[in-house]
């Protein structure tokens, strides 16, 4: 099983760069430890030293959009702290790209060639359905405009999901409810909506995708509020990025997305544990 | 108490008063959503088994069970009577918790069984009892293949099979966790 996981990642990264490089993106490498790792309600940094490993590789990225590079790629390592099930595993291996000029809906194109490309499948077939119409059919409720945090996580893992994976394939939630946008815009015209999406491949989270929010004003806001809620549930506080602050003010409209090579490679390995890809885990 | 994070297969937890065991258990992790441990659980006491998804700000009850060591004594209508080995207290047990493995309990039999305050949920048995045969058809004599079975009485009414071989009167040696006939201890 390790040599056939070995072989089969090594063919994916090299399809995956390919790739990027087919379509005039660069690669580029940021740093992995850092002070202030970029603030989620739900995700903890693992410390080291006086550092913190990311958590994701988002936050550099934006400097670089901000700098004027408009295709840029990243795939590295990524730590999460006390994450370990059949679909986790602390440290794991992160594709995430860029396009500035572009939104969500550009990146869902990318990311349909490249599941294709790398899969060797070239007639998928892809669903998608917003965030309220999943949850209508499989919770029987509207999340959009009734925002429950516990009551969204616990349907979402309990009957949505599995629902997902029932069917199989490619699907795409979107268009997410305004509080749960995390790094991602609000639609125009004070909507309830914010521009993100998730990929699920056979019940499977793949990629988490933005139209990045741009505004420093309302990013500050949302650190703000994500620190409170951190201190509330007992959990650590990392301080704001400035630098990450103020590239926003300079960035172009970009859209961008994460997406879970390890999980990837597990599906493509027909497979349902991690265990099967990552041969020290 | 537990963490919902402490959560494993096989720990036993204490919900709504009921001791219960954690049958299987799964980390999920929605999207940038919270961490949520699903476990299926199995009630110790009544059996049912069901799903229940802890958050990770949930507390858990940690269940304190004990077992301690008893002696068979006699049967009183629909309860087996035990005697703490220790304090001579006795406990009785319905044959609905003994379930198959009242056909096993002999006179004086040393047991185990397994409190949830002073609720006995479980009872372990020797691993193997010895019984005398009372009623079975007469074997072949040397006829020792232990492959060919038949039914056979045991003293206490039940039926178990036995090979060809056995006799009445024959003192034969049980495993309790399957049941079966292990090998001849005496000769009736």
């Amino acid at each position: 099983m390790m040599a056939d996981s070995t072989m089969l990642r090594n063919a994916m990264m090299r399809s995956i760069r390919a790739f990027f490089f087919d379509r005039d993106f660069i690669e580029v490498e940021t740093p992995i430890r850092l002070k202030t790792p970029c603030m989620e309600q739900h995700i903890d940094a693992e410390p080291s030293g006086d550092y913190f490993l990311r958590t994701s590789p988002e936050i550099f990225h934006t400097r670089l959009l901000a700098a004027g590079h408009e295709r840029i790629f990243e795939m590295g390592k990524c730590f999460r702290r006390g994450e370990f099930g059949p679909l986790h595993h602390p440290e794991y291996t992160m594709l995430e790209w860029y396009r500035a000029n572009a939104d969500y809906m550009d990146i869902l194109a990318d990311t349909k060639a490249l599941i294709q490309a790398v899969a060797g499948i070239d007639d998928l077939v892809w669903r998608q359905w917003t965030v309220s119409e999943a949850f209508l059919e499989y919770a029987e409720w509207d999340p959009v405009g009734h925002y429950d945090e516990n009551r969204f996580d616990i349907d979402l893992v309990e009957k949505v999901e599995p629902a997902l994976k029932k069917i199989g394939g490619p699907i795409v939630l979107i268009d997410y409810p305004v509080e749960a946008a995390a790094l991602s815009r609000r639609k125009p015209g004070n909507s309830p909506l914010a521009e993100r999406w998730e990929l699920y491949i056979d019940g499977v989270e793949i990629a988490n995708a933005y139209s990045e929010l741009t505004d420093p004003v309302e990013q500050r806001h949302r650190f703000e509020e994500c620190a409170e809620q951190r201190r509330v549930m007992g959990k650590a506080i990392y301080p704001i990025d400035e630098e990450f602050i103020e590239a926003l003010e300079t960035m172009p409209p970009s859209g961008g997305v994460a997406l879970g090579v390890d999980r990837l490679l597990m599906l493509i390995a027909g497979a349902s544990n991690l265990d099967a890809v990552l041969p020290f885990r | 108490m537990y963490s919902a994070s402490d959560l494993k297969k096989g720990l036993k937890i204490e919900i709504d008063g009921d001791p219960c065991m954690i049958t299987n258990f799964e980390f999920s992790k929605p999207g940038k959503g919270q961490a949520l441990y699903r476990c299926k659980i199995k009630n110790l006491v009544t059996g049912n088994q069901f799903d229940k998804t802890y958050r990770s700000v949930e507390k858990v009850k940690r269940c304190a069970l004990m077992s301690r060591d008893f002696t068979f004594s006699y049967i009183d209508s629909n309860n087996y009577v035990f005697s703490d080995n220790e304090t001579y207290e006795e406990v009785l047990l319905n044959e609905e918790l003994l379930g198959n493995l009242k056909r096993f309990i002999v006179d004086d039999m040393q047991v185990e069984i397994l409190f949830h305050d002073d609720r006995a949920l479980d009872i372990t048995l020797p691993n193997f009892v010895e019984m005398e045969i009372a009623e079975t058809e007469p074997g072949a004599r040397g006829d020792t293949a232990t492959n060919v079975m038949k039914p056979a009485k045991l003293i206490n009414g039940y039926e178990i099979n036995v090979p060809i071989f056995i006799n009445e009167g024959d003192v034969i040696r049980l495993d309790t966790r399957t049941g079966a006939y292990s090998d001849r201890v005496s000769k009736g």
